[in-house]
């Protein structure tokens, strides 16, 4: 595998806070990354860096000001997230750009199995085929069967964020987004952690991430990036 | 490509004021085959104006609604005429209210609810009709041994399931939502919720939600539209117009919402 599934250049991100009288907060500017098939980049940087900002822009949550995020799709096309129209940004997260967040967010009454066969679901997989493939992975995450009927709400916190990892690495995604996915879990699912990021290096997916655990960022990173020295010189001339 | 590429519904330049008051000023939106589209805003927004124009139930003073049927062909829904468009509301078209009793016929029994919206559309066998009513209550959650029962012996949330299923039996296109949750227990809206969010997608029917519930809106739809005075503020990916608010209303409207 080879060339690019991630590049994006030239990104700007601030807030303007209307209720705080205007409050401009710059986050980011002329920031790029590209990220190759079957590599993995960690963001490091201190808080307030904008780590998790540039995993939102990355997965279009929040909008960029300035820039572009080229993406490759299964096919081999490359779309700019970062202009791209919703129908194009839901698109994209059925079929290029996973994303596992730090915490699950709970719909009530939706069990777990459905909670983590959804993304595959929602890619036309059969059903039968998906909530195997759900059930299996809920299994290798420790999740006892008993729990997969259940809607997560009840569940502790290492628990949900087990049915929200088994949900991301549920899809074979081209591009993946990891926001500290192990920072609630005990040793043993951590090292299943650890195995499911290098299958889906392996299978080759770009990988980015913050990894608040250095022993499992140095374990899985190719690459490891202050988000402040991907500020791209070439742009920088305003400065 | 098919069909999804063009809108089913288009509203462009709506414009209806009630006296001084601008209900709607200048609003155009879209709607895609099987997306889900909030519209946000609190009382006196236009958002309720807005479903009703788009629905065909009350007229702009400017600007034009385009339906698009299942073969592709443009419908102008304020030209087409009174008898066309009540085709379109009973076939084509589901319509959610508030209040049950205003999509409900109370005097029918909740079988009897479900099925004339069949025999609307063509069923004739008593036998299949009455069948596949049980089957639509059971799947909103109505036991079916209360197929005979009228809607006014149900609880609030027994009834507004019903009206979603009185509303989903005959498999429309496309479904207006005016506040589907609004005045139930917070129970019974989740459950309410889940019920419309795994219809929606089973049957991958078009929605135009109206709400005043945020929470509701991240949870349905693929995207959101937020009103105010009668404009359309702000727009977009419902999660990103949630979490990066642009415009100072909308950051009103997201940070007034208590996190739950």
């Amino acid at each position: 595998m080879s060339g690019w599934v991630l590049r994006a250049s030239g990104l700007c991100k601030g807030f303007t806070l209307h209720l705080q009288g205007g409050l401009r907060i710059p986050v980011l500017r002329d920031t790029g990354l590209e990220v190759a098939a079957g590599e993995c980049v960690a963001l490091s940087g201190p808080s307030g860096a904008g780590k998790s900002t540039l995993m939102r822009l990355l997965q279009g949550n929040y909008g960029a000001d300035a820039g572009s995020i080229l993406v490759r799709r299964p096919g081999g096309e490359a779309v700019d997230l970062a202009a791209a129209s919703p129908r194009v940004v839901n698109a994209l997260r059925r079929d290029t750009v996973g994303h596992v967040s730090q915490f699950l967010r709970v719909i009530p009454r939706v069990p777990a199995l459905e909670v983590v066969a959804a993304p595959l679901l929602a890619r036309g997989v059969a059903r039968e085929v998906a909530l195997a493939r759900a059930g299996a992975l809920l299994r290798r995450l420790n999740l006892p069967d008993r729990l997969h009927g259940l809607p997560p709400a009840t569940f502790s916190g290492g628990e949900q964020q087990r049915v929200n990892l088994a949900r991301g690495f549920a899809a074979d995604f081209p591009l993946m987004l990891l926001d500290e996915p192990t920072a609630s879990l005990d040793a043993a699912n951590r090292e299943v952690v650890v195995g499911l990021i290098g299958e889906a290096k392996a299978r080759g997916a770009a990988i980015v991430g913050i990894f608040h655990d250095a022993e499992v960022r140095d374990r899985v990173a190719d690459r490891v990036v202050e988000v402040a020295a991907l500020r791209e010189a070439a742009l920088d001339g305003a400065a | 490509m098919n069909g999804n590429d063009e809108p089913i519904l288009s509203a462009r330049g709506l414009d209806l004021s009630f006296g001084a008051v601008r209900a709607l000023d200048g609003v155009s939106v879209d709607l895609w085959p099987g997306e889900v589209l909030a519209i946000v805003g609190e009382s006196g927004s236009g958002k309720s104006t807005l479903l009703r124009v788009l629905a065909g139930e009350a007229a702009p003073s400017a600007g034009s609604v385009t339906y698009r049927d299942a073969d592709g062909a443009g419908m102008d829904v304020h030209g087409m005429g009174e008898p066309a468009l009540r085709r379109l509301a009973r076939t084509e078209w589901g319509f959610v209210r508030q209040e049950a009793r205003d999509g409900l016929r109370m005097g029918v029994s909740a079988g009897g609810n479900v099925g004339e919206r069949l025999m609307a559309t063509g069923a004739r066998h008593y036998g299949d009709i009455r069948a596949e009513a049980a089957r639509w209550l059971e799947r909103v959650e109505i036991s079916a041994d209360r197929i005979d029962d009228r809607p006014g012996l149900f609880s609030g949330g027994m009834r507004q399931r019903l009206q979603i299923a009185r509303t989903l039996v005959t498999r429309p296109r496309l479904v207006f939502m005016d506040e589907p949750t609004g005045g139930l227990d917070v129970s019974v809206q989740a459950r309410l919720l889940d019920l419309i969010r795994g219809l929606v997608s089973d049957l991958g029917i078009a929605v135009a939600l109206v709400t005043h519930d945020i929470a509701a809106a991240r949870l349905l739809a693929h995207r959101i539209v937020v009103m105010r005075n009668g404009r359309v503020v702000e727009e977009g990916l419902t999660d990103r117009v949630l979490d990066d608010p642009r415009h100072p209303y909308t950051q009103l409207l997201v940070s007034s919402v208590l996190a739950a």
